[in-house]
């Protein structure tokens, strides 16, 4: 505490403004420091083409860590995302094949994954049913489902212009999927910081008996969130089916780890109430450094999956050395 | 009882289980205890009497290590008394009963009794399950009490959870054995079973501390008693001697040093309208309230004040009866649906029900009124900012902030976010359940002062107070609960005539 204090007086601020600084900003602070030990570790680095290619590994976590932030900052937690992922690309291979059409494809993996959000979130607003327990259970049978659907085999999709969602570029420079990234992004942003809607998901999260005794639709909300997350996973789908040109029961496993983390380390309190959409690009942007850095200097990726959990278990000890007054 | 003064450490009357002398303690700038005595007999079955914030909590919760004094002497059992946690009192002897039970449902009669100073077989860490459930069915029988000890705790009812508490504390060897309102929840066999088992305490040599509101139970079963009134012990002595009617005069007689600023307002027409409402922990309830009045209503915890204006609030569902507002009749099925209806409640617990603490005072003050102020999807942030500040400045908020999280206001602004809330709604009817609990002075002064300026924009206001001369002070008229029902209904000229005191109000809420 004495170091931030001096910290904060070298700053010119008080105690709480800086405290305020730091729970906005600290994580930006890892962030930046990632960015300059690696650009000196490795002439690489800090070159268009890697940074791209940093931004493109990242799209699909941060595409689903857009969603997962909505379900943690109202108290929950959405476990099926992966495996939407899967039922996502199996959706996409049927509809693909059989009309042709990149868009109602698209659209239908979208509307199928908000769905099954919206069961989820159902389950958890309406019984007031635990989201690790009823979204465990999702993921189970929204795993089945894709294979049901697809009979358990993988299948190639009939309109080779698919791939071009996963490999395009915008001005030959920037690739779709981080366009779509950087949309999902705003579109999280404005709905979370700008509308009444995201209010009420803070406000859920927060105090959930004091936002039911000031008349949010506490329902509504937490089921929002679940759809929202589903929509997110709808989306990532539709790249990573595009990346591998092929439509997969058997993707996505694990993808909810990384969304999780991505949000954990970006600031999102698990206790809900608490995050912010910067802070989750943040997260997602550390986890991609993480494999990027070590990649460029040659480490394991076993040392990479370490580096995560260590991360995780840092950021969170961060936060609550400087919540620590708070009790 | 009565000894004088001197009668100091050094000749401890051995007859004493517990004798607290000059016990004080303070919470920020508001003294709690100012220095109370109690003295309890060996054997005796002890009342402890006072209005809600006399300190009676606060000195048990001394008692059992929840909270620490900061300065008096207690000796118990002959020995200074110091505790640090509830654990280390069990350990001198003494347990206490909260009057909200916390059992673990899930373990067997026999566990709760003995958990933490379980049976195993000697030598070994397993558990001798067969010789706790003999030891607790021996322990059980011994008190009269009819109960398996093998079953779990959830399947028990409220009253037979109470008497395995009484166990468990007996089971400690507890000397003294405190029970705060053990009998409100019970009915009246319950009740009798209960005073059975006290009985027997006190055969076993076990002294009791009976916290009550029920004047008649008090007179049924207790040898002496003690009195409290803001934070000071008033009297004291032998139930025998006394009358009931003298109890409830000695917890009055409060010094009138508080002046509330009820300003003269014209009262309009009637804007609310409530005929026969019924719900869960209410019964029959009618009144109407004016523009512009400001009805108090006076009782005691748990005789259903706020259980009728929750629901009227649409918080908590409502089983019979009609309410109109301005004429037409209203029947909100949720806090939404109440809110369009132009009511706004202030609910009594501003942590649990009125902020996001760790949200901004921004946040918080916009939250309930979203709806209203904004068309479409968005929030106008500006227009927003502008507003908050505006209601902030109006309330006399204290913060260095609009971005300021809740958490770290005080308790009298923290009210003051939960008003802004509401007041931003622009309701008609304002209910305000315990406005100025755990308020300082200043900002208690300045929320009476803001309700007489809500009340003559045109507001109708209900003021829920535990505090009578607040109620006195700022009513136009009261109604007075008793046990569920509207038993009484004081006007202001009642008041302001001396036909109606504190002593009638507070005997009225006692029922009598």
């Amino acid at each position: 505490m004495e170091k931030t204090g001096k910290l904060a007086h070298l700053l010119k601020m008080d105690q709480q403004e800086f405290n305020l600084f730091m729970k906005r900003y600290g994580i930006g602070l890892v962030m930046f420091g990632m960015f300059i030990i690696l650009s000196i570790a490795s002439p690489r680095f800090l070159t268009v083409n890697n940074l791209t290619n940093v931004l493109t590994t990242v799209s699909l976590n941060g595409i689903l860590a857009m969603g997962m932030v909505f379900v943690i900052t109202a108290e929950g937690i959405d476990l099926s995302i992966g495996s939407m992922l899967a039922l996502g690309s199996v959706t996409i291979g049927l509809v693909l094949n059989a009309t042709g059409s990149i868009f109602l494809a698209a659209v239908a993996s979208i509307v199928v994954c908000a769905i099954f959000g919206f069961i989820n979130g159902y389950m958890v607003g309406k019984f007031n049913m635990f989201p690790f327990v009823v979204t465990l259970a999702s993921m189970l049978v929204i795993r089945g489902v894709a294979y049901v659907l697809s009979g358990g085999y993988s299948f190639a999709l009939a309109n080779p212009d698919f791939a071009q969602i996963g490999l395009g570029q915008l001005f030959g420079v920037i690739p779709f999927p981080v366009i779509l990234l950087l949309l999902v992004t705003l579109i999280a942003y404005v709905l979370l910081h700008n509308t009444k809607y995201g209010r009420y998901v803070y406000a859920v999260g927060g105090n959930i008996r004091a936002a039911r005794a000031s008349g949010v639709n506490v329902m509504w909300t937490r089921v929002g969130t679940f759809v929202i997350s589903g929509i997110t996973a709808g989306t990532a789908a539709i790249i990573m089916t595009a990346r591998i040109y092929a439509a997969q029961p058997n993707i996505g496993t694990g993808y909810e780890i990384d969304a999780i983390a991505a949000c954990v380390i970006g600031g999102t309190s698990f206790s809900g109430g608490i995050s912010t959409i910067p802070g989750t690009f943040i997260g997602v942007i550390i986890i991609g450094l993480i494999f990027n850095g070590m990649n460029l200097l040659g480490i394991s990726s076993y040392w990479q999956i370490i580096m995560k959990g260590l991360l995780i278990v840092g950021a969170v000890l961060l936060d609550k050395m400087i919540n620590q007054n708070r009790g | 009882m009565e000894t004088n003064d001197s009668a100091g450490k050094e000749t401890l009357d051995p007859d004493l289980i517990l004798s607290c002398e000059n016990v004080r303690k303070n919470y920020g700038g508001t003294a709690a205890l100012r220095g109370v005595r109690l003295r309890i007999r060996r054997g005796d079955i002890h009342a402890l009497v006072g209005e809600n914030g006399a300190g009676k909590s606060t000195l048990m919760n001394i008692l059992v290590g929840l909270v620490q004094p900061d300065g008096g002497e207690i000796f118990f059992d002959g020995k200074p008394y110091a505790v640090a946690n509830p654990f280390q009192a069990i350990n001198s002897g003494i347990a206490m009963i909260h009057q909200e039970l916390n059992t673990e449902p899930y373990l067997s009669v026999a566990e709760s009794i003995f958990l933490n100073r379980e049976d195993t077989f000697p030598g070994t860490p397993f558990l001798n399950k067969k010789e706790t459930n003999e030891r607790a069915k021996r322990i059980l029988t011994k008190f009269g009490i009819d109960l398996n000890p093998k079953i779990h705790m959830e399947q028990l009812t409220l009253a037979q959870m109470q008497m395995v508490e009484i166990i468990k504390a007996v089971s400690t060897d507890a000397k003294l054995v405190i029970m705060d309102e053990p009998t409100s929840s019970l009915d009246s066999e319950e009740t009798k079973r209960l005073f059975e088992t006290i009985a027997d305490l006190r055969s076993h040599g076990v002294s009791v501390i009976y916290i009550s509101h029920r004047i008649e139970e008090i007179f049924s079963i207790c040898d002496s008693y003690s009195i409290f009134r803001d934070g000071e012990s008033v009297a004291t002595g032998a139930i025998k001697e006394t009358t009931k009617d003298e109890l409830i005069s000695k917890m009055v007689g409060r010094k009138v040093d508080k002046i509330f600023p009820k300003a003269d307002i014209e009262i309009g027409e009637t804007l609310f309208v409530a005929e026969n409402l019924s719900g869960r922990g209410f019964q029959d309830i009618s009144f109407d309230v004016r523009a512009g009045e400001i009805l108090g209503v006076a009782g005691l915890v748990g005789s259903g004040r706020s259980e009728t204006m929750q629901a009227i609030f649409g918080m908590d569902p409502l089983e019979k009866g009609k309410m109109y507002l301005e004429g037409k009749e209203i029947r909100p099925k949720d806090v939404k649906a109440a809110q369009r209806a132009g009511i706004a409640m202030v609910n009594e617990n501003r942590k649990e029900y009125g902020l996001c603490l760790f949200r901004s005072i921004r946040e918080n003050i916009s939250l309930a009124s979203l709806s209203e102020r904004y068309r479409g999807p968005f929030i106008n942030q500006t227009r927003e900012k502008d507003e908050c500040r505006q209601i902030a400045k109006r309330l006399n908020i204290k913060m260095s902030n609009l971005e300021t999280e809740a958490f770290a206001l005080s308790g009298g602004n923290q009210q003051k976010v939960v008003v802004a809330k509401w007041l931003m709604d622009r309701p008609k009817l304002l209910i305000l359940d315990e406005p100025t609990r755990g308020v300082d002075v200043g900002a208690k002064a300045e929320i009476h002062s803001l309700m007489g300026t809500f009340a003559a924009s045109g507001m109708a206001i209900i003021m829920i107070s535990s505090e009578l001369p607040e109620v006195m002070g700022m009513s136009d008229r009261i109604l007075v609960y008793h046990e569920g029902r509207v038993h009484h209904t004081v006007t202001r000229e009642q008041i302001l005539s001396g036909e109606e005191n504190e002593e009638t109000i507070l005997a009225k809420q006692f029922g009598r």
